[in-house]
């Protein structure tokens, strides 16, 4: 099957029920995107699909076929920064670091439909991704920021 | 005296630790300097200066050899010895090094004396002193128990001390200029006259040159870097999603494998049927291991799902099948036989005044580690060596434990650490490893990557012990006169041990944690510790003991206070004798303006409890909404000597309060038919960010010795939010977690 990552063409050889999840990292090698609970209750393992952000491990790669994905890779790079990774570095969010790459992809798809977001939007949007570090004052205040960079991008 | 007591048989425990370690015990042994493990790996024309620093031509790394699970510590490590190498963030490499005695923990030791940390006597340093030699002799290198920076903080600065002077001799060498007339910045030594020359340029003289060990270290008012604002060095790629976990490593020819293992922990395996599993797409494999099986195959979720697909027949959990029997167990351990030791008695807690009498008893369950990177490691056994790739805590154990499996020597096992994804003491377990080991052994040649699903991470985790307490305080002319608190529970130290084959004797200090060492000066106060047999294996949860025996001491002490009509943050500043906690409960005061008006519905609570030295005072406000109850602030003041790093220090503390709140709230692990009901995260939540408060950080550098901030902001969460909801609502709650009686929202 034919899946469109970060906008270019991969031929995979999966079941139809693989999860993207599982396409991205051990097909395809993309290890930005992670795995967390398998059961969507983590936020780990976020990607826009079509624009949108949903959990890769509750897609079927067919349902992935067809469409627009993008991951972490291609949101931005260590060079090039999108504006919600340079908020995220500007307020150094991480600690462990590993569900920062789901909360970046949710977040950057919050501002896709809300440019300027209160604290509660950020609340109700972000509250499926699971920080077990407890960096969620840095997220909220990172959002915010973000917010402001791409109102005046 | 309990104290003497416990100081004998801790006596033994520095006998045993020596044995465990298999070297013997001797003043010569402690004092001899260890080998550099670098001096043998520099090829030429690179210069080593000490463990910590290498220089080639084209490079400075410097090696952190404390595992970063999040808590920054490549960084700060970095940042420790750059202080004195003069050289800025940017203009060097970091490593996590090589397994190596020579990176052995000066502070862990600390916290297994049975001295207050804020007892400063010669009593208390000389065990110290003598704990910490047996670090040296055992050569454990660990990181835990908030020792990184009390660990580092001296000897990082001196070893870039040692490689900035050595650096100047070589280019006073090769200029002829004085030394005296050197300056270093930024990665060169600089000349009078304005010419300068790169560390990098003067590494090949360098390393004909003997290590200059006599420096002075600068003055604090001299930092350039410790203490002022940092950018963390892997704050970039964990934006980015291009950090490498061990999860996401790579190497040549690699399968994918999981375990499923009996989840009646310690119970064997009776039979299986793999017969559907096998024939599965992308299986290549279906191996023994330990008390289960291993499924091979060319993807991680081929080998979920295969696995998945085998039927087990487990045999039973050498621990009681269901949660109420544990209970029971521990309930019944309050009896002379099974008292571990008397940590505090002063004055005479029955012959107190008895104006009033308080009398409660409290919970902790058994709490998950689940940090979000399950566990992992790839391994590769060839017949004369074994290569692990994983994230650890205790790289030298690990590859004593990994050789016990292959039949290797230790020194065969070659360890390559990875920033970890979370660990919170589980990255201080080794079963994961040894299974991935165990797989890869009976595939000798092919690298192995074994991958935890989050359920098997679940029924295999080792959580946070349970315990008990049973307290009662005396109260008179509005004052608190006696406590007496006694605790019950299994030790986690012996039983994360004993899976290593590691005896610990002795009483284990973590079950009286953050109840008997609190310095506060009580008239009459008695501190009883029972050990309970173990239950379920547990293991060492963020800050061990503390947060449940900080819990109980607190609250029952917030109960008494209350009984005696005082104010609870008049009272504790009235009761605390040790100047620098004092300080911390006076600036939490101001902090959060304690005193003024709240609504009818809002409560304050206030907690204090001291771990790994440091004074920890939270403040929580909550709301009684219609919902439920409402978080709206916490302030934090706490006193850690030097804040290496404010922004990473203000993270941590307010990552340390959520992850303390949001167990109390709602998270515990219990035993049916011997197994963890809970298998993922919508059982085992914590706190999300909706219940975030605002989280206010005042690090305070009153103490005189550096302390770690990973754990102590952990334990006063859990009772400041539960005297904070007594404030709101009248409801004492004496059991975590909260929400069997309360509800959020």
């Amino acid at each position: 099957m034919k899946l469109t990552i970060n906008g270019t063409e991969h031929e995979v050889d999966v079941e139809d029920d693989m999860p993207l999840l599982w396409v991205l990292r051990d097909e395809l090698k993309l290890t930005g995107t992670k795995y967390g609970c398998g059961i969507a209750q983590c936020g780990a393992c976020t990607v826009h699909m079509d624009g949108l952000a949903v959990r890769s491990c509750q897609v079927a790669a067919s349902t992935a076929e067809g469409t627009e994905i993008m991951t972490i890779e291609g949101l931005g790079t260590p060079e090039t920064l999108h504006a919600v990774q340079e908020a995220w570095v500007e307020h150094q969010v991480a600690q462990c670091g590993y569900c920062q790459s789901g909360q970046v992809m949710q977040a950057a798809s919050l501002l896709d439909l809300n440019p300027e977001p209160t604290d509660e939007d950020i609340d109700i949007v972000m509250g499926g991704n699971l920080c077990r570090c407890g960096t969620y004052s840095r997220i909220r205040a990172a959002v915010h920021t973000a917010a402001k960079k791409l109102q005046e991008a | 005296m309990g104290r003497l007591r416990t100081i004998s048989r801790r006596g033994f425990l520095v006998g045993s630790l020596a044995v465990g370690g298999g070297v013997a015990f001797g003043t010569y042994m402690a004092q001899r300097p260890l080998a550099n493990p670098l001096a043998t790996a520099v090829a030429d024309g690179e210069v080593t200066f000490n463990p910590w620093v290498v220089v080639s031509s084209d490079k400075v790394t410097l090696i952190g050899p404390h595992a970063d699970k999040g808590q920054g510590v490549a960084s700060s490590q970095a940042a420790l010895i750059a202080e004195e190498l003069d050289i800025e963030f940017g203009q060097f490499d970091v490593s996590f090094g090589v397994p190596s005695p020579a990176y052995y923990n000066t502070a862990m030791a600390d916290e297994g004396v049975p001295f207050m940390s804020t007892d400063t006597s010669v009593a208390a340093e000389t065990m110290r002193s003598i704990m910490g030699g047996v670090m040296k002799i055992v050569g454990m290198q660990g990181t835990g128990g908030s020792t990184t920076m009390p660990d580092s903080y001296h000897k990082l600065r001196y070893a870039g001390a040692v490689a900035r002077e050595t650096l100047k001799q070589a280019a006073s060498q090769k200029t002829g200029v004085p030394v005296e007339q050197l300056s270093t910045k930024a990665g060169a030594v600089h000349m009078p006259d304005g010419s300068s020359l790169a560390y990098t340029e003067l590494a090949g003289i360098a390393a004909t040159l003997a290590p200059v060990e006599r420096v002075t270290l600068r003055d604090p008012s001299e930092f350039r870097l410790i203490g002022k604002p940092m950018q963390r060095l892997d704050i970039v790629g964990k934006s980015t999603g291009t950090t490498t976990y061990g999860i996401d490593a790579e190497v040549d020819g690699m399968v994918h494998a999981t375990v499923v293992v009996n989840p009646c922990k310690g119970g064997p395996l009776e039979g299986y049927d793999d017969s559907v599993a096998k024939s599965m797409r992308g299986v290549k494999s279906i191996l023994p291991v330990t008390s289960g099986v291993a499924v091979v195959a060319d993807n991680t979720w081929r080998a979920f799902r295969a696995a998945e697909a085998i039927e087990f027949k487990w045999g039973s959990a050498p621990y009681p099948d269901e949660q109420q029997e544990h209970w029971n167990e521990i309930a019944s351990s309050f009896t002379d036989e099974r008292l571990d030791s008397v940590w505090r008695d002063d004055g005479d807690v029955d012959a107190a005044g008895s104006e009033k009498i308080i009398e409660a008893e409290y919970k902790s369950p058994y709490v998950a580690h689940q940090p979000l990177e399950p566990m992992n490691a790839i391994v590769l056994v060839t017949d004369d060596q074994v290569e692990v790739w994983t994230g650890h805590q205790v790289p030298i154990l690990l590859q004593q434990q990994v050789a016990s499996v292959t039949g290797h020597t230790a020194d065969q096992v070659i360890f390559h650490n990875f920033y970890i994804g979370g660990s919170f003491g589980h990255r201080l377990e080794f079963d994961y490893v040894k299974q991935a080991a165990e797989i890869a052994n009976q595939m000798r040649g092919t690298p192995v990557k074994m991958t935890y699903s989050r359920e098997v991470d679940f029924a295999q985790d080792f959580p946070r012990h349970i315990s008990m307490a049973r307290g009662r305080a005396q109260v008179e002319n509005g004052q608190v006169k006696s406590v007496d608190l006694q605790i019950a529970a299994p030790s986690p130290i012996n039983s994360q041990m004993g899976r290593i084959g590691i005896a610990v004797p002795g009483p284990d200090s973590q079950i009286p944690a953050g109840a008997w060492n609190n310095p506060y000066a009580l008239e009459n106060f008695r501190m009883r510790a029972y050990r309970a047999p173990e239950l379920g294996p547990t293991s060492s949860w963020r800050a061990v003991g503390a947060p449940g025996a900080g819990f109980f001491f607190d609250c029952l002490l917030d109960e008494a206070i209350h009984e005696a009509g005082a104010d609870p943050m008049e009272e504790r500043i009235r009761l605390m004798q040790h100047d620098v906690s004092r300080k911390a409960l006076e600036a939490a005061a101001e902090m959060s303006d304690w005193g003024s008006p709240l609504a009818e519905n809002q409560g304050k609570g206030v907690a204090f409890v001291e771990s790994f030295g440091v004074p920890t005072v939270e403040v929580v406000q909550v709301t009684n909404t219609e919902f439920g109850i409402k978080i709206d602030k916490v302030w934090v003041a706490c006193d850690v000597g030097r804040v290496i790093d404010p922004i990473n220090f203000e993270n941590l503390v307010q990552g340390g309060v959520v992850f303390g709140l949001g167990h109390a709230m709602n998270c515990e692990i219990t035993y049916a038919k011997g197994m963890a009901e809970q298998s993922n995260f919508h059982q085992h939540e914590g706190m999300r960010i909706w219940q975030t408060p605002e989280i206010i950080v005042k690090g305070l550098e009153n103490g005189e010795k550096v302390r770690g901030i990973g754990e102590p902001p952990v334990p006063p969460a859990a009772p400041a939010l539960a005297n904070a909801i007594f404030a709101a609502t009248g409801i004492r709650l004496r059991e975590m977690p909260f929400n069997k009686f309360v509800d959020f929202v």
